[in-house]
C-alpha cells in the first residue's frame, strides 16, 4: 500500500549569494511496511527532502512546487495548523541525525517522552502517558524504570533508542531517519539497525532512511533513491541498484564501497567534488565527473526516465542503451 | 637485526583521572583511564598495520604513544632497533623527522591563517631545510599526493579546497620529510564516500613508490581489509587479537573479533544480513572488567576463569595470536 508519494518536489533556499536549488525536482514513493532509501553524499539534498515532507525547513527554505501526497492529502498544500496538529508526529515523525544530541539535557527521558504525547493527544493524562513511554522504552530495548534518568546517564546507543521510541511515541505510520547509525560504534550502530528494522516489521511502519551508507540501505530498504546534486541519479529496488547500476554514479558510488565479503578488488573513486549547488553544471550534474560523458551531456538535462519497470534514471547513456543504441 | 620499523613491546598509558577535593580528602586513592594497558606488536618495512576497535579502545592514543606525542607510563617503543620511549626533546628531534601522523580531521588539522605552502613547507623549516632545496621538496611532495599543478593549490588557503584536497594537504605535510613510517588516523573517516578510495589508493601507491610503512587506526573493518596487511584487534586497551588481515578475518577466533565482523553491513542486498551476538556497550576503562574484559559481553563466556583470569595473548600457529580462554590449551 502506497503511504507517500512525492512528485517532481523542488526546494530551493535563498541565501546572500543567490538561490540554492537544494532539491530540484525529486520523486519517489514510500509504502507501508517497506523503507525507502535516500543515498547520497554530503549536499545532496537528502536531508532537505525529509525536512520539505516534514514542512520543517529552515526559514530561507521554501517549497517551489511539486506534491507530496500522504494517504493522498498534499502535504505542500496543507496548511501550518494541520501539519502540526494532524501529521507530525502522528502520521510522520522523524529521528534527526546525531539523535544522541538531540535530547534536552536537563529534563529526564520521562519528561520529554511524556511532553510528545501530551501534547500531541490532548485527551492523554500524564499518568497514561508515563505508562505508554514505558512500553516504547521496553519496545526500543530498555528498561522502563530508566525513564527518570536524565540524558547523560545514558551511553550513546541507548540515547539513539530513545529517540527513536519517542519518534514512534503517537503511532505514527511513517519515520523518517537521518542517518540513523552514523556516530555509533559498529556494534552498537549494528543493534540500532536490527531495531529499525524489526521496528518497520511490527509496527507495520513506512519508512524513509537517510543514510550516505550504502551497505545500510542494502541492510534495511526495499528500495533506493542514489541521489546526486539535488536529483534523484537513480531509483529502483535494491537488488536492481546494488547488481544492476545503471547510472555511472552509482556505479562509481558502488565500487568506492569497500565489502568485509567477497573478492579483495582496489576500491574506486570518483574524481572531482560534488557541485556547487548555487551554480549546478549545466545539462547532467553529474557530467564534469563522469567518464562516459559526450556533448549532450552538457548542454541536455536528463530526464528522469523509467528504463525498466520500477527502475528509473537520469542518464542519457543509460536511456540509450535501454533502448539498445550504441553509446 | 631485526626486520621491523616499529616494535612496541608491552606498551601502557594510564591518564590520570581528576577527583573532586572531598573525594581526595576521603582516599580510595587515584583513579587511572588504562587508555593502553599492555600491548605489543610491530610494523615491517612496507607494510600498512591496522589497529581497530571501538572508540575508547585505545587506538588513537597507541599512534600518538608511537610517535611520541605522549610519553608513555610504562613499556617499550623501538624505532629501528631504537629505544625511543623515555628520551627527551632534544634527542627525539631528529627522529621525530623519521616518523609522522596524518590526523582524523583535515577541517580541523590544517592552520587556517596559512598558505597551503605554509603547511606544507613548515616541518622543513623546523627541521633546518630552507631555500631552494625546501622549495623542490614541497614541489615533489605536491606531485606525489597529485596535487598537480603545484602551481595552483601552493597559494590557496585550506577554506579554498576541498575535503579531499585537504586529506591530500595533510598527507603532503607528513611525506615532506620523508619518513619511513607513518601514523594514519582514521585518514579517510570524515570525507566522502567517492573520494575515500583516492587517499586510500594514494597510501597503498606511497607505500610501494617510496617503501613507507604505515600504522593504519580505523574502526571500519570493511576498509581495513582493503588495505592493511596485518590487523590487531583493540578492546578497552588490550589488543585482543592479531594476525595477517586476511586470516584475521576468515577465521576469526576471538568472539569480540567474531562479532564485530558480524556487526559490519555488507553493501550488497542479497548477501549475508548483520547480526547482533553482543549487548550493551563498551565498559569505562577507568573501571575495566576483572579477568577478560570482554566477558561483561561476551556471548560465549565459559564460567569462572574468565571473570578471575586474564586470558593471555596465545600464538595459534602462521603469525595468528588471541587472548581468550576458549584458545587456551
Amino acid at each position: 500500500m502506497e503511504l507517500l508519494n512525492v512528485q517532481d518536489l523542488k526546494t530551493y533556499f535563498t541565501t546572500k549569494s543567490g538561490s540554492v536549488k537544494a532539491v530540484d525536482g525529486v520523486s519517489f514513493d514510500v509504502e507501508k511496511r517497506k523503507a525507502t532509501g535516500l543515498a547520497g553524499e554530503s549536499g545532496c539534498g537528502k536531508t532537505t527532502t525529509a525536512l520539505s515532507v516534514l514542512r520543517i525547513l529552515p526559514s530561507n527554505g521554501k517549497i517551489v512546487s511539486g506534491k507530496m501526497l500522504f494517504k493522498g492529502l498534499d502535504l505542500a498544500q496543507l496548511d501550518e495548523e494541520d501539519m502540526r496538529e494532524d501529521i507530525r508526529w502522528q502520521e510522520i515523525s522523524i529521528v534527526f541525525q546525531g539523535a544522541m544530541n538531540a535530547l534536552n539535557p536537563v529534563y529526564n527521558i520521562g519528561h520529554q517522552m511524556t511532553e510528545a504525547i501530551m501534547l500531541h493527544e490532548k485527551n492523554v493524562e500524564h499518568q497514561e502517558a508515563l505508562e505508554r513511554a514505558g512500553k516504547l522504552m521496553e519496545l526500543v530495548g530498555i528498561n522502563a524504570s530508566r525513564l527518570d534518568n536524565y540524558p547523560h546517564e545514558f551511553s550513546g546507543g541507548m540515547r539513539q533508542r530513545a529517540m527513536i521510541a519517542m519518534a514512534l511515541s503517537c503511532n505514527p505510520s511513517l519515520l523518517i531517519a537521518d542517518e540513523p547509525a552514523t556516530a555509533l560504534d559498529v556494534i552498537v550502530a549494528a543493534q540500532v539497525l536490527k531495531l529499525l528494522k524489526e521496528l518497520k516489521e511490527r509496527l507495520e511502519l513506512g519508512m524513509i532512511l537517510i543514510t550516505h551508507d550504502l551497505s545500510i540501505i542494502a541492510e534495511i530498504c526495499e528500495k533506493s533513491a542514489i541521489m546526486y546534486a539535488g536529483k534523484i541519479a537513480e531509483y529502483a529496488d535494491v537488488v536492481s541498484i546494488f547488481k544492476e547500476p545503471q547510472h555511472p554514479y552509482t556505479q562509481g558510488l558502488i565500487g568506492a564501497f569497500p565489502s568485509i565479503t567477497g573478492k579483495r578488488v582496489k576500491m574506486t573513486s570518483i574524481p572531482g567534488t560534488t557541485p556547487d549547488l548555487l551554480r549546478p553544471p549545466p545539462g547532467c550534474r553529474f557530467h564534469p565527473r563522469c567518464k562516459y560523458a559526450k556533448d549532450v551531456c552538457k548542454t541536455k538535462e536528463p530526464e528522469f526516465s523509467q528504463i525498466e519497470k520500477g527502475h528509473f534514471v537520469s542518464c542519457h547513456k543509460a536511456v540509450a542503451e535501454a533502448k539498445r543504441q550504441k553509446w | 637485526m631485526s626486520a621491523q620499523v616499529v616494535r612496541v613491546e608491552n606498551l601502557k598509558k594510564w591518564f590520570p583521572v581528576r577527583v573532586g577535593f572531598f573525594k581526595s580528602i576521603l582516599g580510595g586513592g587515584q583513579l587511572f583511564v588504562r587508555a593502553v594497558d599492555d600491548v605489543s606488536f610491530e610494523v615491517k618495512p612496507r607494510e600498512i598495520y591496522g589497529l581497530a576497535g571501538e572508540s575508547g579502545s585505545g587506538k588513537t592514543t597507541t599512534g600518538r604513544l608511537l610517535v611520541r606525542l605522549i610519553s608513555p607510563t610504562s613499556g617499550k617503543i623501538f624505532f629501528k632497533n631504537q629505544d625511543i620511549s623515555s628520551l627527551g626533546d632534544k634527542t627525539l628531534k631528529p627522529i621525530r623527522k623519521r616518523m609522522q601522523i596524518i590526523f582524523q580531521d583535515p577541517y580541523e588539522s590544517l592552520n587556517p591563517r596559512k598558505y597551503v605552502r605554509g603547511i606544507v613547507e613548515e616541518p622543513l623549516l623546523i627541521h633546518g631545510i630552507v631555500g631552494k632545496e625546501a622549495e623542490d621538496r614541497v614541489h615533489e611532495v605536491m606531485e606525489n599526493v597529485q596535487l598537480t599543478p603545484p602551481e595552483d593549490f601552493l597559494f590557496r588557503f585550506p577554506h579554498e579546497i576541498s575535503g579531499g584536497q585537504r586529506q591530500r594537504v595533510a598527507v603532503a605535510r607528513a611525506l615532506v620529510l620523508q619518513p619511513e613510517f607513518i601514523v594514519a588516523d582514521e585518514p579517510v573517516s570524515m570525507l566522502d564516500v567517492s573520494i575515500r578510495a583516492e587517499i586510500l589508493n594514494l597510501m597503498t601507491d606511497l607505500r610501494e613508490k617510496l617503501g613507507v610503512s604505515f600504522l593504519y587506526i580505523t574502526h571500519d573493518l570493511a576498509l581495513a581489509r582493503h588495505i592493511c596487511d596485518s590487523l590487531a584487534v583493540m578492546y578497552l586497551g588490550k589488543i585482543v587479537e592479531k594476525g595477517s588481515t586476511e586470516t584475521l578475518l576468515t577465521e576469526p577466533l576471538h568472539p569480540y573479533t567474531q562479532a564485530l565482523i558480524s556487526a559490519v553491513p555488507v553493501p550488497d542486498p542479497t548477501s549475508r544480513r548483520i547480526e547482533v551476538t553482543v549487548k550493551g556497550e563498551i565498559p569505562s576503562p577507568v573501571t575495566p572488567p576483572s579477568g577478560c574484559r570482554f566477558h561483561t559481553r561476551c556471548p560465549v563466556y565459559i564460567g569462572d576463569i574468565c571473570r578471575t583470569k586474564e586470558p593471555p595473548l596465545i600464538d595459534v600457529g602462521k603469525n595468528h595470536y588471541v587472548a581468550c580462554h576458549l584458545h587456551a590449551k
